[in-house]
Protein backbone atom coordinates (compact mmCIF):
# COMPACT_ATOMS: atom_id res chain seq x y z
CA UNK A 1 0.00 0.00 0.00
CA UNK A 2 2.38 2.29 0.67
CA UNK A 3 5.20 2.02 -1.98
CA UNK A 4 1.85 2.42 -4.26
CA UNK A 5 0.76 5.55 -2.75
CA UNK A 6 4.51 6.54 -2.93
CA UNK A 7 4.89 5.95 -6.26
CA UNK A 8 1.41 8.00 -7.16
CA UNK A 9 3.10 10.66 -5.18
CA UNK A 10 6.23 10.38 -7.33
CA UNK A 11 4.62 10.81 -10.29
CA UNK A 12 2.36 13.66 -9.09
CA UNK A 13 5.39 15.52 -8.46
CA UNK A 14 7.11 14.30 -11.66
CA UNK A 15 4.26 16.00 -13.81
CA UNK A 16 4.22 19.25 -11.56
CA UNK A 17 7.95 19.57 -12.48
CA UNK A 18 7.64 18.79 -16.40
CA UNK A 19 4.84 20.06 -18.19
CA UNK A 20 2.45 18.14 -19.26
CA UNK A 21 2.36 17.10 -22.89
CA UNK A 22 -0.38 19.68 -24.55
CA UNK A 23 -2.99 17.85 -25.73
CA UNK A 24 -2.46 18.90 -29.79
CA UNK A 25 -4.88 21.04 -32.02
CA UNK A 26 -4.57 20.67 -35.43
CA UNK A 27 -7.78 23.38 -36.01
CA UNK A 28 -9.38 25.73 -33.57
CA UNK A 29 -12.53 25.02 -32.74
CA UNK A 30 -15.42 26.94 -30.32
CA UNK A 31 -13.17 25.91 -27.19
CA UNK A 32 -9.82 28.06 -27.68
CA UNK A 33 -6.47 25.95 -27.44
CA UNK A 34 -5.22 28.17 -24.22
CA UNK A 35 -8.58 26.95 -22.44
CA UNK A 36 -8.38 23.11 -23.44
CA UNK A 37 -4.90 23.18 -22.17
CA UNK A 38 -5.28 25.08 -18.84
CA UNK A 39 -5.70 22.93 -15.59
CA UNK A 40 -9.40 22.94 -15.88
CA UNK A 41 -9.61 22.38 -19.51
CA UNK A 42 -7.56 19.06 -19.33
CA UNK A 43 -9.36 17.45 -16.94
CA UNK A 44 -12.97 18.00 -18.37
CA UNK A 45 -11.53 17.47 -21.79
CA UNK A 46 -10.71 13.92 -20.15
CA UNK A 47 -13.32 13.12 -18.78
CA UNK A 48 -15.42 14.10 -21.28
CA UNK A 49 -13.34 12.34 -23.88
CA UNK A 50 -13.70 9.31 -21.79
CA UNK A 51 -18.06 9.80 -21.44
CA UNK A 52 -18.02 9.39 -25.33
CA UNK A 53 -15.88 6.52 -25.66
CA UNK A 54 -17.75 4.94 -23.25
CA UNK A 55 -20.90 6.39 -24.28
CA UNK A 56 -20.58 5.78 -28.28
CA UNK A 57 -19.16 2.10 -27.24
CA UNK A 58 -22.07 1.30 -25.41
CA UNK A 59 -24.86 2.94 -27.81
CA UNK A 60 -23.87 1.60 -31.29
CA UNK A 61 -21.11 -1.65 -30.71
CA UNK A 62 -22.70 -2.89 -27.49
CA UNK A 63 -26.15 -3.49 -29.52
CA UNK A 64 -23.93 -5.53 -32.17
CA UNK A 65 -22.07 -7.03 -29.32
CA UNK A 66 -25.20 -8.58 -28.15
CA UNK A 67 -25.92 -9.68 -30.91
CA UNK A 68 -22.94 -11.75 -32.05
CA UNK A 69 -22.88 -13.42 -28.89
CA UNK A 70 -27.00 -13.70 -28.97
CA UNK A 71 -25.87 -15.82 -31.74
CA UNK A 72 -23.43 -17.58 -29.85
CA UNK A 73 -26.23 -18.71 -26.85
CA UNK A 74 -28.30 -21.44 -26.33
CA UNK A 75 -32.13 -20.65 -26.76
CA UNK A 76 -32.18 -21.38 -22.96
CA UNK A 77 -29.38 -19.67 -21.89
CA UNK A 78 -31.17 -16.34 -24.07
CA UNK A 79 -34.39 -17.49 -21.54
CA UNK A 80 -32.05 -16.97 -18.99
CA UNK A 81 -32.48 -14.06 -16.57
CA UNK A 82 -30.29 -11.82 -15.66
CA UNK A 83 -28.88 -12.36 -19.14
CA UNK A 84 -25.12 -13.65 -19.35
CA UNK A 85 -22.70 -11.17 -20.46
CA UNK A 86 -20.49 -13.75 -22.02
CA UNK A 87 -21.77 -16.63 -23.63
CA UNK A 88 -21.29 -19.47 -21.15
CA UNK A 89 -20.39 -22.47 -23.76
CA UNK A 90 -20.47 -20.57 -27.24
CA UNK A 91 -21.59 -22.88 -30.04
CA UNK A 92 -21.70 -22.05 -33.64
CA UNK A 93 -24.96 -23.90 -33.93
CA UNK A 94 -27.43 -20.72 -34.67
CA UNK A 95 -25.19 -20.02 -37.88
CA UNK A 96 -25.81 -23.06 -39.09
CA UNK A 97 -28.92 -23.62 -38.40
CA UNK A 98 -29.99 -20.61 -39.68
CA UNK A 99 -28.19 -21.18 -42.53
CA UNK A 100 -30.33 -23.83 -43.55
CA UNK A 101 -33.68 -22.48 -42.18
CA UNK A 102 -33.15 -19.25 -43.87
CA UNK A 103 -31.35 -20.28 -46.88
CA UNK A 104 -29.33 -17.86 -46.62
CA UNK A 105 -26.82 -19.14 -49.32
CA UNK A 106 -29.84 -18.32 -51.63
CA UNK A 107 -30.83 -15.10 -50.47
CA UNK A 108 -27.42 -14.15 -50.17
CA UNK A 109 -26.26 -15.05 -54.00
CA UNK A 110 -29.68 -13.49 -54.88
CA UNK A 111 -28.69 -9.79 -52.88
CA UNK A 112 -25.01 -9.84 -54.20
CA UNK A 113 -26.21 -10.23 -57.98
CA UNK A 114 -29.49 -7.99 -57.98
CA UNK A 115 -26.69 -5.36 -56.13
CA UNK A 116 -24.14 -6.03 -58.82
CA UNK A 117 -25.81 -6.71 -61.62
CA UNK A 118 -27.95 -3.03 -60.22
CA UNK A 119 -24.85 -1.19 -60.17
CA UNK A 120 -23.78 -2.09 -63.77
CA UNK A 121 -26.78 -1.22 -65.50
CA UNK A 122 -27.22 2.01 -63.09
CA UNK A 123 -23.77 2.76 -64.13
CA UNK A 124 -23.97 2.25 -68.14
CA UNK A 125 -27.29 4.33 -67.87
CA UNK A 126 -26.09 7.49 -65.49
CA UNK A 127 -22.79 8.11 -66.57
CA UNK A 128 -23.54 7.91 -70.39
CA UNK A 129 -26.44 10.20 -69.49
CA UNK A 130 -24.00 12.10 -67.74
CA UNK A 131 -21.92 12.57 -70.37
CA UNK A 132 -24.42 13.53 -73.02
CA UNK A 133 -25.90 16.36 -70.75
CA UNK A 134 -22.35 17.93 -69.82
CA UNK A 135 -20.27 17.36 -72.66
CA UNK A 136 -22.66 16.88 -75.55
CA UNK A 137 -24.73 18.96 -74.96
CA UNK A 138 -27.90 18.29 -76.56
CA UNK A 139 -30.94 20.38 -76.96
CA UNK A 140 -33.33 20.30 -74.47
CA UNK A 141 -30.38 19.02 -72.44
CA UNK A 142 -31.22 21.10 -69.68
CA UNK A 143 -35.12 20.66 -69.60
CA UNK A 144 -34.12 16.67 -69.17
CA UNK A 145 -31.74 17.48 -66.18
CA UNK A 146 -34.25 19.33 -64.81
CA UNK A 147 -36.87 16.86 -65.27
CA UNK A 148 -34.66 14.41 -63.91
CA UNK A 149 -33.90 16.47 -60.69
CA UNK A 150 -37.76 16.98 -59.86
CA UNK A 151 -37.95 13.33 -59.59
CA UNK A 152 -36.18 13.81 -56.13
CA UNK A 153 -38.38 16.40 -55.09
CA UNK A 154 -41.40 13.44 -54.98
CA UNK A 155 -41.57 11.23 -51.66
CA UNK A 156 -40.35 7.91 -52.44
CA UNK A 157 -43.20 6.62 -50.36
CA UNK A 158 -45.79 8.40 -52.60
CA UNK A 159 -44.58 6.71 -56.02
CA UNK A 160 -44.22 3.02 -54.65
CA UNK A 161 -47.66 2.50 -55.55
CA UNK A 162 -47.76 3.72 -59.29
CA UNK A 163 -44.46 2.23 -59.59
CA UNK A 164 -45.89 -1.61 -58.67
CA UNK A 165 -48.76 -1.13 -60.60
CA UNK A 166 -46.34 -0.50 -63.82
CA UNK A 167 -44.31 -3.13 -63.00
CA UNK A 168 -47.18 -6.06 -62.44
CA UNK A 169 -48.40 -4.02 -66.39
CA UNK A 170 -45.46 -4.65 -67.85
CA UNK A 171 -45.29 -8.41 -66.15
CA UNK A 172 -41.49 -7.75 -64.74
CA UNK A 173 -42.64 -8.99 -60.83
CA UNK A 174 -39.96 -11.43 -59.77
CA UNK A 175 -37.78 -10.17 -62.82
CA UNK A 176 -34.62 -8.48 -61.39
CA UNK A 177 -34.85 -5.68 -64.41
CA UNK A 178 -37.85 -4.59 -61.97
CA UNK A 179 -35.31 -3.90 -58.97
CA UNK A 180 -32.64 -2.59 -61.59
CA UNK A 181 -34.56 -0.10 -64.31
CA UNK A 182 -36.31 1.86 -61.73
CA UNK A 183 -33.04 1.61 -59.15
CA UNK A 184 -31.53 3.24 -63.15
CA UNK A 185 -33.45 6.02 -62.56
CA UNK A 186 -31.65 8.22 -60.09
CA UNK A 187 -31.14 11.98 -60.46
CA UNK A 188 -29.20 12.27 -57.93
CA UNK A 189 -26.48 10.35 -59.52
CA UNK A 190 -26.95 12.15 -62.62
CA UNK A 191 -26.77 15.02 -61.03
CA UNK A 192 -23.44 14.47 -58.92
CA UNK A 193 -21.72 12.67 -62.35
CA UNK A 194 -22.51 15.86 -64.49
CA UNK A 195 -21.52 18.24 -61.52
CA UNK A 196 -18.18 16.27 -61.86
CA UNK A 197 -17.75 16.12 -66.09
CA UNK A 198 -18.38 19.83 -65.85
CA UNK A 199 -15.07 20.40 -64.46
CA UNK A 200 -13.09 18.18 -66.62
CA UNK A 201 -11.43 21.04 -69.10
CA UNK A 202 -12.82 21.34 -72.37
CA UNK A 203 -9.06 21.45 -74.03
CA UNK A 204 -8.49 18.25 -72.60
CA UNK A 205 -11.43 16.65 -74.31
CA UNK A 206 -10.71 18.98 -77.79
CA UNK A 207 -7.03 17.69 -77.71
CA UNK A 208 -8.94 14.05 -77.79
CA UNK A 209 -10.46 15.09 -80.60
CA UNK A 210 -7.94 16.03 -83.09
CA UNK A 211 -6.54 12.76 -82.22
CA UNK A 212 -9.66 11.35 -84.07
CA UNK A 213 -11.56 9.99 -80.63
CA UNK A 214 -14.80 10.12 -81.09
CA UNK A 215 -17.47 10.78 -78.28
CA UNK A 216 -17.80 6.90 -77.29
CA UNK A 217 -13.69 6.70 -77.24
CA UNK A 218 -13.57 10.69 -75.35
CA UNK A 219 -15.70 9.13 -72.73
CA UNK A 220 -13.53 5.64 -72.15
CA UNK A 221 -10.48 6.76 -72.69
CA UNK A 222 -10.61 10.64 -71.05
CA UNK A 223 -13.65 10.99 -69.21
CA UNK A 224 -13.73 8.07 -67.35
CA UNK A 225 -10.26 7.79 -66.22
CA UNK A 226 -10.30 11.00 -64.95
CA UNK A 227 -13.41 10.74 -63.07
CA UNK A 228 -12.32 7.75 -61.07
CA UNK A 229 -13.34 9.26 -57.43
CA UNK A 230 -16.80 10.04 -57.85
CA UNK A 231 -17.26 6.93 -59.78
CA UNK A 232 -15.89 5.23 -56.61
CA UNK A 233 -18.63 7.20 -54.43
CA UNK A 234 -21.54 6.75 -56.81
CA UNK A 235 -20.68 2.71 -57.29
CA UNK A 236 -20.21 2.66 -53.09
CA UNK A 237 -23.76 4.40 -53.04
CA UNK A 238 -25.75 2.42 -55.51
CA UNK A 239 -24.19 -0.99 -54.61
CA UNK A 240 -24.94 -0.30 -50.67
CA UNK A 241 -28.59 1.02 -51.05
CA UNK A 242 -29.67 -1.88 -53.17
CA UNK A 243 -27.75 -4.33 -50.36
CA UNK A 244 -30.06 -2.52 -47.89
CA UNK A 245 -33.65 -1.81 -49.73
CA UNK A 246 -36.44 -3.44 -48.25
CA UNK A 247 -39.57 -2.38 -49.41
CA UNK A 248 -39.15 -2.27 -53.17
CA UNK A 249 -37.58 -6.04 -53.01
CA UNK A 250 -40.59 -7.16 -50.93
CA UNK A 251 -43.16 -6.17 -53.65
CA UNK A 252 -41.63 -7.25 -56.44
CA UNK A 253 -39.28 -10.02 -55.69
CA UNK A 254 -41.92 -12.40 -53.76
CA UNK A 255 -40.77 -16.37 -54.83
CA UNK A 256 -39.15 -16.93 -52.26
CA UNK A 257 -36.07 -18.16 -54.51
CA UNK A 258 -35.88 -15.38 -55.46
CA UNK A 259 -36.10 -12.82 -52.79
CA UNK A 260 -33.09 -10.57 -51.30
CA UNK A 261 -31.65 -11.41 -47.76
CA UNK A 262 -33.69 -8.16 -46.12
CA UNK A 263 -37.10 -9.65 -47.42
CA UNK A 264 -36.15 -13.34 -46.74
CA UNK A 265 -35.25 -12.24 -43.03
CA UNK A 266 -38.15 -10.75 -42.52
CA UNK A 267 -40.51 -13.32 -43.48
CA UNK A 268 -38.65 -16.32 -41.88
CA UNK A 269 -37.44 -14.25 -38.65
CA UNK A 270 -40.94 -15.48 -36.75
CA UNK A 271 -40.70 -18.71 -36.95
CA UNK A 272 -37.25 -19.73 -35.56
CA UNK A 273 -35.63 -19.13 -32.34
CA UNK A 274 -34.17 -16.36 -31.13
CA UNK A 275 -30.54 -17.46 -31.45
CA UNK A 276 -31.13 -18.79 -34.83
CA UNK A 277 -32.49 -15.08 -35.65
CA UNK A 278 -29.10 -13.43 -34.43
CA UNK A 279 -27.29 -15.74 -36.65
CA UNK A 280 -28.94 -14.91 -39.44
CA UNK A 281 -28.69 -11.04 -39.21
CA UNK A 282 -24.69 -10.93 -38.10
CA UNK A 283 -24.02 -12.97 -41.84
CA UNK A 284 -26.68 -10.36 -43.28
CA UNK A 285 -24.76 -7.48 -41.83
CA UNK A 286 -20.89 -8.94 -41.98
CA UNK A 287 -20.68 -7.98 -45.90
CA UNK A 288 -21.65 -4.06 -45.14
CA UNK A 289 -19.24 -3.90 -42.34
CA UNK A 290 -16.11 -5.16 -44.69
CA UNK A 291 -17.63 -2.98 -47.09
CA UNK A 292 -17.99 -0.13 -44.55
CA UNK A 293 -13.71 -1.37 -43.46
CA UNK A 294 -12.00 -1.33 -46.81
CA UNK A 295 -14.14 2.09 -48.09
CA UNK A 296 -14.84 4.53 -45.07
CA UNK A 297 -13.20 7.19 -46.68
CA UNK A 298 -15.22 6.77 -49.84
CA UNK A 299 -18.09 6.70 -47.79
CA UNK A 300 -17.65 9.43 -45.98
CA UNK A 301 -16.32 11.65 -48.22
CA UNK A 302 -19.10 10.83 -50.66
CA UNK A 303 -21.72 11.73 -47.76
CA UNK A 304 -20.32 15.18 -47.25
CA UNK A 305 -20.16 15.48 -50.72
CA UNK A 306 -23.07 14.76 -52.22
CA UNK A 307 -25.44 14.98 -49.73
CA UNK A 308 -25.72 19.09 -49.03
CA UNK A 309 -23.45 21.18 -51.50
CA UNK A 310 -25.81 21.65 -54.39
CA UNK B 1 -19.74 18.19 -85.70
CA UNK B 2 -22.90 19.37 -87.36
CA UNK B 3 -25.84 19.97 -85.50
CA UNK B 4 -27.82 17.16 -86.20
CA UNK B 5 -24.92 14.70 -85.85
CA UNK B 6 -23.96 16.10 -81.81
CA UNK B 7 -27.39 15.59 -81.16
CA UNK B 8 -28.12 12.02 -82.28
CA UNK B 9 -24.63 11.36 -80.41
CA UNK B 10 -26.06 12.62 -77.25
CA UNK B 11 -29.50 11.07 -77.49
CA UNK B 12 -28.06 7.78 -78.54
CA UNK B 13 -26.03 8.12 -75.06
CA UNK B 14 -29.06 9.56 -73.14
CA UNK B 15 -31.61 6.82 -74.57
CA UNK B 16 -31.03 4.19 -71.95
CA UNK B 17 -31.91 7.16 -69.32
CA UNK B 18 -34.62 8.72 -70.68
CA UNK B 19 -36.45 5.43 -70.96
CA UNK B 20 -35.73 4.49 -67.37
CA UNK B 21 -36.64 7.76 -66.16
CA UNK B 22 -39.93 8.01 -68.52
CA UNK B 23 -41.04 4.64 -67.94
CA UNK B 24 -40.05 4.08 -63.78
CA UNK B 25 -40.18 7.82 -62.82
CA UNK B 26 -42.35 10.13 -65.08
CA UNK B 27 -44.88 7.98 -66.06
CA UNK B 28 -45.67 7.04 -62.55
CA UNK B 29 -45.74 10.26 -61.61
CA UNK B 30 -48.50 10.38 -63.73
CA UNK B 31 -49.81 7.37 -63.08
CA UNK B 32 -50.41 7.91 -59.19
CA UNK B 33 -52.50 11.18 -60.19
CA UNK B 34 -54.59 8.78 -62.55
CA UNK B 35 -54.31 5.99 -59.82
CA UNK B 36 -56.28 8.46 -57.38
CA UNK B 37 -59.70 8.95 -59.71
CA UNK B 38 -59.79 5.13 -60.74
CA UNK B 39 -60.90 2.17 -59.15
CA UNK B 40 -57.68 -0.50 -59.66
CA UNK B 41 -57.33 -4.28 -57.98
CA UNK B 42 -54.79 -5.40 -60.79
CA UNK B 43 -57.44 -7.74 -61.85
CA UNK B 44 -60.10 -5.65 -63.56
CA UNK B 45 -60.05 -2.81 -65.81
CA UNK B 46 -59.59 0.10 -64.00
CA UNK B 47 -63.11 2.40 -63.90
CA UNK B 48 -62.91 6.01 -63.05
CA UNK B 49 -64.96 6.93 -59.89
CA UNK B 50 -64.04 10.65 -59.29
CA UNK B 51 -63.28 11.66 -55.61
CA UNK B 52 -64.59 7.96 -54.67
CA UNK B 53 -60.77 6.86 -53.45
CA UNK B 54 -60.52 10.22 -51.50
CA UNK B 55 -63.76 10.08 -49.23
CA UNK B 56 -62.76 6.32 -48.70
CA UNK B 57 -59.75 7.44 -47.58
CA UNK B 58 -60.77 9.85 -45.67
CA UNK B 59 -63.76 8.13 -43.90
CA UNK B 60 -60.83 5.36 -42.82
CA UNK B 61 -61.25 5.73 -39.03
CA UNK B 62 -58.05 4.92 -39.06
CA UNK B 63 -57.41 8.06 -40.97
CA UNK B 64 -57.08 10.54 -38.44
CA UNK B 65 -54.88 8.52 -36.22
CA UNK B 66 -52.46 7.84 -38.88
CA UNK B 67 -52.22 11.08 -39.76
CA UNK B 68 -51.65 12.03 -35.62
CA UNK B 69 -49.35 9.14 -35.46
CA UNK B 70 -47.36 10.49 -38.36
CA UNK B 71 -47.23 13.96 -37.20
CA UNK B 72 -46.07 12.91 -33.40
CA UNK B 73 -43.58 10.43 -34.86
CA UNK B 74 -42.16 13.31 -37.11
CA UNK B 75 -41.87 15.73 -34.53
CA UNK B 76 -40.56 12.82 -31.36
CA UNK B 77 -38.18 12.20 -34.30
CA UNK B 78 -37.17 15.53 -35.05
CA UNK B 79 -36.45 15.99 -31.20
CA UNK B 80 -34.67 12.94 -30.72
CA UNK B 81 -33.09 12.30 -34.38
CA UNK B 82 -32.37 15.98 -35.34
CA UNK B 83 -31.24 17.72 -31.69
CA UNK B 84 -28.85 14.82 -31.17
CA UNK B 85 -27.02 14.36 -34.48
CA UNK B 86 -25.94 18.30 -33.84
CA UNK B 87 -25.29 18.28 -30.26
CA UNK B 88 -22.91 14.99 -30.94
CA UNK B 89 -20.83 16.55 -34.13
CA UNK B 90 -20.66 19.43 -31.76
CA UNK B 91 -18.93 17.59 -29.49
CA UNK B 92 -16.83 15.04 -31.85
CA UNK B 93 -15.24 18.29 -33.02
CA UNK B 94 -13.69 19.79 -29.64
CA UNK B 95 -12.39 15.96 -29.09
CA UNK B 96 -8.64 15.44 -30.76
CA UNK B 97 -8.61 11.67 -29.97
CA UNK B 98 -10.06 8.55 -31.00
CA UNK B 99 -12.00 10.38 -34.02
CA UNK B 100 -11.54 8.06 -36.45
CA UNK B 101 -12.92 5.52 -34.21
CA UNK B 102 -16.16 7.40 -33.03
CA UNK B 103 -17.04 8.49 -36.47
CA UNK B 104 -16.91 5.06 -37.45
CA UNK B 105 -19.10 3.68 -34.79
CA UNK B 106 -21.47 5.99 -34.89
CA UNK B 107 -22.14 5.15 -38.93
CA UNK B 108 -22.22 1.84 -38.43
CA UNK B 109 -25.36 1.50 -37.80
CA UNK B 110 -26.25 3.46 -41.16
CA UNK B 111 -24.26 0.81 -43.10
CA UNK B 112 -26.00 -2.09 -41.70
CA UNK B 113 -29.95 -3.19 -43.52
CA UNK B 114 -32.80 -1.50 -41.92
CA UNK B 115 -34.01 -4.87 -41.23
CA UNK B 116 -30.60 -6.20 -39.01
CA UNK B 117 -31.36 -2.85 -36.65
CA UNK B 118 -35.07 -3.35 -36.75
CA UNK B 119 -35.34 -6.87 -35.68
CA UNK B 120 -32.77 -6.62 -32.95
CA UNK B 121 -34.21 -4.06 -31.72
CA UNK B 122 -37.33 -5.87 -31.09
CA UNK B 123 -35.74 -8.67 -29.43
CA UNK B 124 -34.29 -5.74 -27.21
CA UNK B 125 -37.54 -4.56 -26.56
CA UNK B 126 -38.91 -7.89 -25.67
CA UNK B 127 -40.44 -7.28 -22.51
CA UNK B 128 -39.48 -10.55 -20.78
CA UNK B 129 -35.68 -11.60 -21.15
CA UNK B 130 -35.01 -8.53 -23.49
CA UNK B 131 -31.87 -6.88 -22.89
CA UNK B 132 -33.36 -2.86 -22.26
CA UNK B 133 -36.23 -4.64 -19.40
CA UNK B 134 -32.92 -5.99 -17.73
CA UNK B 135 -31.05 -3.28 -18.26
CA UNK B 136 -33.82 -0.96 -16.31
CA UNK B 137 -34.20 -4.09 -13.71
CA UNK B 138 -30.10 -3.83 -13.06
CA UNK B 139 -31.11 -0.09 -12.07
CA UNK B 140 -33.40 -0.76 -10.21
CA UNK B 141 -36.35 0.47 -12.50
CA UNK B 142 -39.83 -0.68 -13.02
CA UNK B 143 -39.81 -2.52 -16.56
CA UNK B 144 -41.58 -0.84 -19.50
CA UNK B 145 -43.91 -2.75 -22.25
CA UNK B 146 -41.72 -0.95 -25.00
CA UNK B 147 -43.40 -2.18 -27.90
CA UNK B 148 -46.91 -3.89 -26.28
CA UNK B 149 -48.38 -0.45 -24.80
CA UNK B 150 -50.29 2.26 -26.95
CA UNK B 151 -48.00 4.88 -25.18
CA UNK B 152 -44.73 3.72 -25.71
CA UNK B 153 -44.87 2.23 -28.94
CA UNK B 154 -44.18 5.06 -31.03
CA UNK B 155 -41.66 6.58 -28.91
CA UNK B 156 -40.09 2.95 -29.63
CA UNK B 157 -39.95 2.86 -32.90
CA UNK B 158 -38.52 7.07 -32.58
CA UNK B 159 -35.19 5.34 -30.77
CA UNK B 160 -34.90 2.54 -33.48
CA UNK B 161 -35.13 4.70 -36.22
CA UNK B 162 -32.95 7.48 -34.74
CA UNK B 163 -30.10 4.60 -33.55
CA UNK B 164 -30.18 3.40 -37.36
CA UNK B 165 -30.14 7.18 -38.92
CA UNK B 166 -28.59 9.63 -36.82
CA UNK B 167 -24.94 8.98 -38.20
CA UNK B 168 -24.94 10.35 -41.21
CA UNK B 169 -26.64 13.47 -40.01
CA UNK B 170 -23.91 13.47 -37.63
CA UNK B 171 -20.94 13.00 -40.22
CA UNK B 172 -22.43 15.99 -42.42
CA UNK B 173 -22.87 18.33 -39.68
CA UNK B 174 -19.47 17.63 -38.60
CA UNK B 175 -18.40 18.64 -42.57
CA UNK B 176 -19.90 21.71 -41.68
CA UNK B 177 -18.12 22.67 -38.10
CA UNK B 178 -15.15 21.74 -40.05
CA UNK B 179 -15.52 24.49 -42.31
CA UNK B 180 -16.18 27.47 -39.71
CA UNK B 181 -13.27 29.63 -40.26
CA UNK B 182 -11.36 29.93 -37.09
CA UNK B 183 -10.99 33.58 -37.17
CA UNK B 184 -14.62 33.82 -36.18
CA UNK B 185 -13.59 31.98 -33.34
CA UNK B 186 -10.89 33.67 -32.33
CA UNK B 187 -12.63 37.32 -32.75
CA UNK B 188 -15.65 36.04 -30.73
CA UNK B 189 -13.40 35.37 -27.81
CA UNK B 190 -11.43 38.50 -27.95
CA UNK B 191 -14.83 40.17 -27.62
CA UNK B 192 -15.21 38.38 -24.44
CA UNK B 193 -17.97 35.16 -25.40
CA UNK B 194 -17.82 32.05 -23.59
CA UNK B 195 -18.27 29.00 -24.87
CA UNK B 196 -21.90 28.96 -24.80
CA UNK B 197 -21.84 32.33 -26.60
CA UNK B 198 -19.47 31.32 -29.43
CA UNK B 199 -22.35 28.50 -30.28
CA UNK B 200 -25.07 30.98 -30.19
CA UNK B 201 -23.54 33.62 -32.15
CA UNK B 202 -20.78 32.12 -34.13
CA UNK B 203 -21.54 28.13 -34.92
CA UNK B 204 -25.18 28.24 -35.62
CA UNK B 205 -25.30 31.45 -37.81
CA UNK B 206 -22.13 29.75 -39.58
CA UNK B 207 -24.42 26.29 -40.19
CA UNK B 208 -27.49 28.16 -40.17
CA UNK B 209 -27.98 26.69 -43.99
CA UNK B 210 -27.17 22.97 -43.67
CA UNK B 211 -29.36 23.15 -40.33
CA UNK B 212 -31.87 24.12 -42.31
CA UNK B 213 -31.64 21.79 -45.19
CA UNK B 214 -31.10 18.86 -42.97
CA UNK B 215 -34.41 19.53 -41.31
CA UNK B 216 -36.65 19.65 -44.30
CA UNK B 217 -34.58 16.11 -45.58
CA UNK B 218 -35.68 15.17 -41.86
CA UNK B 219 -39.22 15.72 -41.99
CA UNK B 220 -39.91 14.58 -45.30
CA UNK B 221 -38.19 11.19 -44.54
CA UNK B 222 -39.70 10.89 -41.21
CA UNK B 223 -43.04 11.54 -42.48
CA UNK B 224 -42.72 8.88 -44.98
CA UNK B 225 -41.82 6.09 -42.22
CA UNK B 226 -43.00 2.68 -42.96
CA UNK B 227 -39.96 -0.10 -42.38
CA UNK B 228 -40.57 0.65 -38.32
CA UNK B 229 -43.74 -0.16 -38.36
CA UNK B 230 -44.62 -2.86 -40.39
CA UNK B 231 -42.02 -4.76 -39.04
CA UNK B 232 -41.70 -4.10 -34.91
CA UNK B 233 -46.13 -3.37 -34.09
CA UNK B 234 -48.06 -3.90 -37.30
CA UNK B 235 -49.72 -0.72 -36.45
CA UNK B 236 -50.64 -1.80 -33.06
CA UNK B 237 -51.38 -1.46 -30.07
CA UNK B 238 -54.73 0.09 -31.18
CA UNK B 239 -53.63 1.38 -34.14
CA UNK B 240 -50.97 3.36 -32.15
CA UNK B 241 -48.51 3.20 -34.61
CA UNK B 242 -50.45 3.20 -37.58
CA UNK B 243 -48.62 6.11 -40.12
CA UNK B 244 -49.84 7.64 -43.16
CA UNK B 245 -47.14 5.64 -45.45
CA UNK B 246 -48.23 2.59 -43.23
CA UNK B 247 -52.01 2.66 -43.64
CA UNK B 248 -50.94 3.28 -47.66
CA UNK B 249 -49.40 0.17 -47.67
CA UNK B 250 -52.13 -1.93 -46.31
CA UNK B 251 -54.51 -0.57 -48.48
CA UNK B 252 -52.38 -1.24 -51.38
CA UNK B 253 -50.91 -4.27 -50.62
CA UNK B 254 -53.51 -5.96 -48.37
CA UNK B 255 -56.75 -4.77 -48.99
CA UNK B 256 -56.15 -4.60 -53.15
CA UNK B 257 -57.28 -1.20 -52.76
CA UNK B 258 -54.68 0.82 -55.10
CA UNK B 259 -57.20 3.44 -55.65
CA UNK B 260 -57.43 4.50 -51.99
CA UNK B 261 -53.98 4.31 -51.45
CA UNK B 262 -53.04 6.27 -54.36
CA UNK B 263 -55.60 8.98 -52.94
CA UNK B 264 -53.46 8.99 -49.37
CA UNK B 265 -50.55 9.14 -51.78
CA UNK B 266 -51.70 12.20 -53.30
CA UNK B 267 -52.76 14.10 -49.70
CA UNK B 268 -48.92 12.78 -48.18
CA UNK B 269 -47.56 14.07 -51.61
CA UNK B 270 -48.94 17.66 -50.81
CA UNK B 271 -47.60 17.86 -47.66
CA UNK B 272 -44.30 16.55 -48.19
CA UNK B 273 -43.70 19.00 -51.64
CA UNK B 274 -44.71 21.88 -49.29
CA UNK B 275 -41.53 21.09 -47.53
CA UNK B 276 -39.78 20.33 -50.81
CA UNK B 277 -40.30 23.69 -52.19
CA UNK B 278 -39.11 25.27 -49.39
CA UNK B 279 -35.93 22.97 -49.37
CA UNK B 280 -35.46 23.97 -52.96
CA UNK B 281 -35.49 27.70 -52.21
CA UNK B 282 -33.47 27.22 -49.49
CA UNK B 283 -30.74 25.18 -52.05
CA UNK B 284 -31.00 27.90 -54.57
CA UNK B 285 -30.25 30.17 -51.52
CA UNK B 286 -26.91 28.00 -51.24
CA UNK B 287 -25.48 28.76 -54.24
CA UNK B 288 -26.25 32.74 -54.41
Amino acid sequence: MISVGARASAGRGRGRKRSPKPIEVQFRTIVSPHQLNSPWGRRVYWLVLVAVLVLFTLAFVFPLYWMATGALKTPEELAQMPPTLFPADPTPEAFFEAWDLFDIGTLLVNTVYYSLGGWVVCMAVDVSAAYALSKLRPAFGNVILGMMLATLMIPAMVVLIPLYVTVVDLGLLNNPWALWLPAAANGFNIFLLKRFFDSIPRELIEAAQIDGAGPVRVLRSVVLPISRPILGVVSIFTIVTSFKDFVWPLLVMTDSDKMTISVGLSQTAGAVTQNQVMGGLLITSIPMVIVFFIFQRHIMAGLTAGSIKG
Amino acid sequence: MSFLRRNLTAYGFLCGALFCFTVFAWYPMVREFILSFQRTDLINEPTWVGLDNFTNAIQDPAFGEAWLNTLEFTFLALVCGYAVPFVVALVLNELRHARAYLRFVVYLPVMLPPIVAVLLFRWFYDPGPGLFNQVLDAFGLPPSAWLDSSSTALISLVIVSTWMNMGSATLIYLAALQNIPPELYEAAELDGAGIFKRIRHVTIPQTRLILLLMLMLQIVATMQVFIEPYMLTGGGPENSTVTVAYLMFQNAFTLQDYGSAGALGMMLMIVLLVFAAFQLRLTREDKA
